[in-house]
């Protein structure tokens, strides 16, 4: 085990008790340098983490790369949290602005592949994505807005309140109770085009 | 319709289980990354707050272990800018770099930082003069920035197909995977190369563990501008600039505690933001340039011009059609936004004239006209509709953008001036295919007569870079209003200005006299520089003035044989001649007064026996604290003490108190980067 190199890390307990430990003592450790809580938490929230991904996402392959990209930046992004916001809030706005980040950089890759008339690798990227949109849950979430598809992921599949959503995604809980309600009316009409 | 959210449900929770493997892989990797940033830190420290300098050199070692343990290297132009970097940087390591550089923690990150930006810009901003080539960075031989080199470096000598967009070419083509060219990344993917993402990691690092909590803000900016050699380039030509959003947003984001991103400043906005009190235009000229030159505060061996125009005051204006377009999508719930925006608007009312008219149009979900033109006396019935405003509904700009003009269009007359006031928090984009459509489209409504502003509301959210070009191709000024104060400023106070130019296109062009002048740097307008020759082409667009606003400009320049030229001379060029004038340099302004299409030239020289005014050492203090925000390389030891005192020394009446403000948010600054 490491040696606490801070005099805040010390005070956290030894291994028994640290299971037991909440996980804004562990993230206050971990960031002064406590490598054993930083592998406790990681490991408390790898499948908490990768839950979100697929929801978020809707897509297994993809979820396992967002997750390890994530996990393999925590490190660098736990500095920058400064315990105002619940750990599991922040980890949420940071997997939730990971896939922002993503799905953003994915568009751009698909213009520049456009435009430098490589249509092929667009072509055969189309094709792998197709295949695995066959399934109701991922055509339903794509044909939602990337702000209702977050929400729901949140609210739906985390099952967060619709404050803890709205904190996550730096809204109001109004608007997530608007999203929600608009996410029944689209839920509604895709159910009655699908009867047709 | 439950079922169907009960579906949803029950299928979003049965995700998948993680696979094992997969686990097991993210999880060492982010132990190594965590071991990785903890072995970087001294060990004799005991505090988090080390310069990310030290941590920096161990990232090098291991890039170099990491490179020469791997045989094969994935040949991409990344790995090889990379490595160059490397090379550039290693000859610091024998030096005690921390205290070597003046701000150690500042040093790495701007090697991530610098490529972002000018991707950002370049996509959201293509056509614009802002866009046009930034003047590359010079690689200055005395105490090189670490970041500085290395990203120049890497723009420079990779492959670059689109030169008037170095970053963005490079970041698209070399690292397509990595992490860096983001503004808030996650580290690199583990498909890449392991050297070259370990190394992308290294500066990712670094640049995320300062940055501030995630935000989806995207700002309008450039590099700095560089030093020039009178010699080489005497002559500088850039576009005014009346915005004041940078400071603003600067203010939110002390105010809430945390050092504004670098990219968010823009000094000239900061230094425009203040009201001066400057010669008045004399007769009928639109206004009157004034030049002050004193020492630098922050370089005693070079001097500092303070160009500024103070614009004619209007008494009588002709009426104004005023469209306000409010954005009430979801997201304008907030009590910053919305609710702000009608508190704004209803303290505007009452600086309207009676001929003047007001319509309101929202988009939102669908676009709709809220308020049917009404004379701005008719005060109950716009303030109803105002009270009438609900946030609900997705963004869909364009479509209001279009009905407000057709609006706008309906009401125009003879002898009124119209424009459209967007209201937004910047969730602008969605909804709209094609963001330079919209920027034509603006253009072309800016010909036929029809301005726009734009109104910035909230955080989080802003999209700084598009506001601006919003704003710049509708011949408006966009402005961020985060309190009732600032709405009182902007919309009551200089309400005159902000709706009614007085000078159109309004070009500054000094060319420095070599005799007097070896080196000169524009402080601030990097965002809008224009090219020599664009001075007299009355096409090209430039930035507007209103009525009673002012522009300041501040050069830094040094005299020939002052200790403080950045550039050797010349081997092979002739010396220049340091006789002849005493001038300093010449200063050209061109204007086009409204509804003109035929520019007007105004010609002073710049002599350094020019006053020193109170004003100047304020402007001066200001655009220093915008520098230091900025992590400027050209401030030496000068500090938030200095700038703190000389702004303090000069306040001057400071009629509003936006001079103590501004004091007030240096102290602040001052302890959010100790």
């Amino acid at each position: 085990m490491a040696v606490p190199k801070d005099g805040r890390a010390a005070c956290v307990q030894p291994n028994v008790m640290r299971m037991e430990t909440d996980d804004e003592t562990l993230a206050r450790a971990a960031v002064s340098g406590d490598r054993a809580s930083f592998a406790v938490l990681i490991g408390r929230h790898y499948d908490r983490i990768h839950g979100l991904c697929y929801r978020l996402t809707g897509h297994r392959a993809e979820a396992q790369d967002l997750t390890q990209d994530i996990c393999s930046a925590l490190p660098a992004k736990l500095m920058a949290w400064r315990g105002e916001a619940r750990f599991t809030t922040w980890l949420y706005r940071v997997v939730v602005n990971a896939a922002h980040d993503r799905r953003r950089r994915q568009a751009v890759r698909h213009k520049a592949a456009q435009g430098w008339g490589d249509w092929e690798i667009a072509r055969q990227d189309e094709i792998a994505v197709q295949a695995e949109a066959l399934d109701w849950l991922r055509q339903t979430m794509q044909r939602l807005s990337p702000e209702l598809r977050d929400t729901v992921a949140l609210v739906l599949g985390e099952e967060l309140t619709q404050a803890q959503a709205g904190e996550v995604l730096g809204v109001s809980e109004g608007t997530v109770a608007w999203r929600m309600s608009e996410v029944k009316k689209r839920l509604r009409a895709m159910a009655a085009e699908d009867a047709k | 319709m439950t079922d169907d959210l009960d579906a949803l449900r029950a299928a979003l929770k049965a995700a998948p289980a993680p696979d094992p493997q997969a686990k097991e892989q993210a999880l060492r990797l982010a132990m190594e990354n965590f071991d990785r940033l903890q072995g970087s830190l001294d060990p004799m420290r005991l505090h988090q707050d080390r310069p990310q300098g030290a941590g920096f050199l161990t990232k090098v070692r291991m890039m170099l272990k990491t490179l020469s343990s791997h045989p094969i290297l994935t040949a991409t132009t990344s790995a090889a800018a990379l490595l160059l970097g490397v090379a550039l940087v290693l000859p610091l390591t024998k030096a005690p770099l921390p205290l070597a550089l003046p701000k150690p923690q500042t040093t790495v990150v701007s090697a991530a930082p610098v490529q972002p930006l000018e991707k950002t810009q370049s996509e959201v901003v293509p056509n614009l003069p802002t866009a046009l080539p930034a003047p590359k960075p010079v690689l200055e031989k005395p105490l090189p920035p670490i970041g500085r080199v290395d990203a120049g470096a890497v723009a420079e000598k990779a492959p670059v197909p689109a030169p008037e967009q170095p970053g963005g070419a490079v970041a698209d083509q070399a690292v397509p995977e990595s992490a860096p060219v983001e503004s808030f990344a996650i580290a690199p993917s583990a498909k890449l190369a392991a050297p070259a993402m370990r190394m992308a990691g290294a500066v990712a690092d670094s640049a995320i563990a300062s940055a501030p909590l995630p935000n989806t803000e995207a700002y309008a900016n450039a590099p700095q501008n560089p030093v020039h050699v009178t010699t080489e380039e005497p002559v500088s030509t850039f576009s005014t600039d009346i915005d004041t959003a940078a400071y603003s947003v600067i203010r939110a984001s002390l105010n809430a505690g945390q050092l504004p991103p670098a990219e968010a400043v823009r000094v000239e906005e900061m230094v425009n933001y203040f009201p001066y009190d400057l010669p008045q235009p004399k007769a009928d000229a639109p206004f009157q340039p004034s030049v002050s030159v004193m020492q630098t505060p922050w370089n005693p061996n070079t001097r500092l011009v303070t160009i500024a125009l103070q614009g004619r005051s209007v008494t009588e204006r002709p009426p104004l059609n005023l469209v306000f377009l409010i954005d009430t999508s979801g997201s304008m719930e907030d009590a910053n936004k919305l609710p702000l925006l009608k508190q704004s608007l209803a303290l505007m009312l009452p600086k309207l004239q009676s001929q003047d008219r007001v319509a309101i149009v929202t988009y939102a979900g669908s676009a709709g006209e809220v308020l049917a033109p009404t004379p701005a006396s008719d005060r109950t019935t716009i303030l109803n509709a105002l009270d009438n405003l609900a946030a609900g509904g997705s963004t869909a700009g364009a479509e209001g953008l279009t009905l407000a003009y057709q609006v706008a269009d309906q009401m125009a007359e003879k002898g009124r001036i119209s424009r459209v006031l967007l209201a937004t928090d910047g969730d602008f984009n969605v909804g709209i295919d094609n963001p330079d459509d919209l920027k034509t489209f603006i253009a072309e409504k800016r010909n036929s007569g029809t301005y726009l502003s734009v109104l910035g509301f909230g955080r989080g959210n802003l999209d700084d870079a598009t506001m601006q070009a919003l704003a710049q191709n509708g011949n408006g000024t966009a402005s961020y209003i985060d309190t009732l104060s600032e709405a009182q400023k902007v919309l009551g106070d200089q309400l005159t200005g902000a709706l009614f130019s007085i000078a159109n296109d309004v070009k500054i062009q000094v060319e420095w006299n070599p005799a007097r002048v070896a080196e000169y740097r524009l402080i601030g307008y990097e965002t809008r520089a224009l090219r020599r020759e664009d001075f007299n082409n009355d096409k090209v667009d430039a930035g507007d003035i209103g009525a009673g606003l002012q522009v300041t400009a501040l050069y830094e320049v040094a005299a020939p044989g002052s200790p403080a030229i950045r550039n050797d001379a010349l081997r092979y060029a002739p010396a220049p001649t340091l006789t002849g004038s005493t001038e300093l340099g010449f200063l050209r302004l061109r204007y086009k007064e409204p509804g003109q299409t035929t520019s007007k030239l105004i010609e002073t020289p710049i002599t350094p026996d020019a006053p020193e005014t109170p004003e100047a050492h304020f402007a001066a203090a200001i655009a220093g604290f915008g520098q230091l925000l900025e992590h400027s390389t050209y401030l030496g030891t000068w500090g938030y003490d200095q700038a703190i005192a000389l702004a303090t020394a000069s306040k001057g009446t400071d009629p509003y108190g936006y001079r103590a403000e501004a004091v007030t948010l240096m102290r602040l600054a001052q302890s959010l980067s100790r």
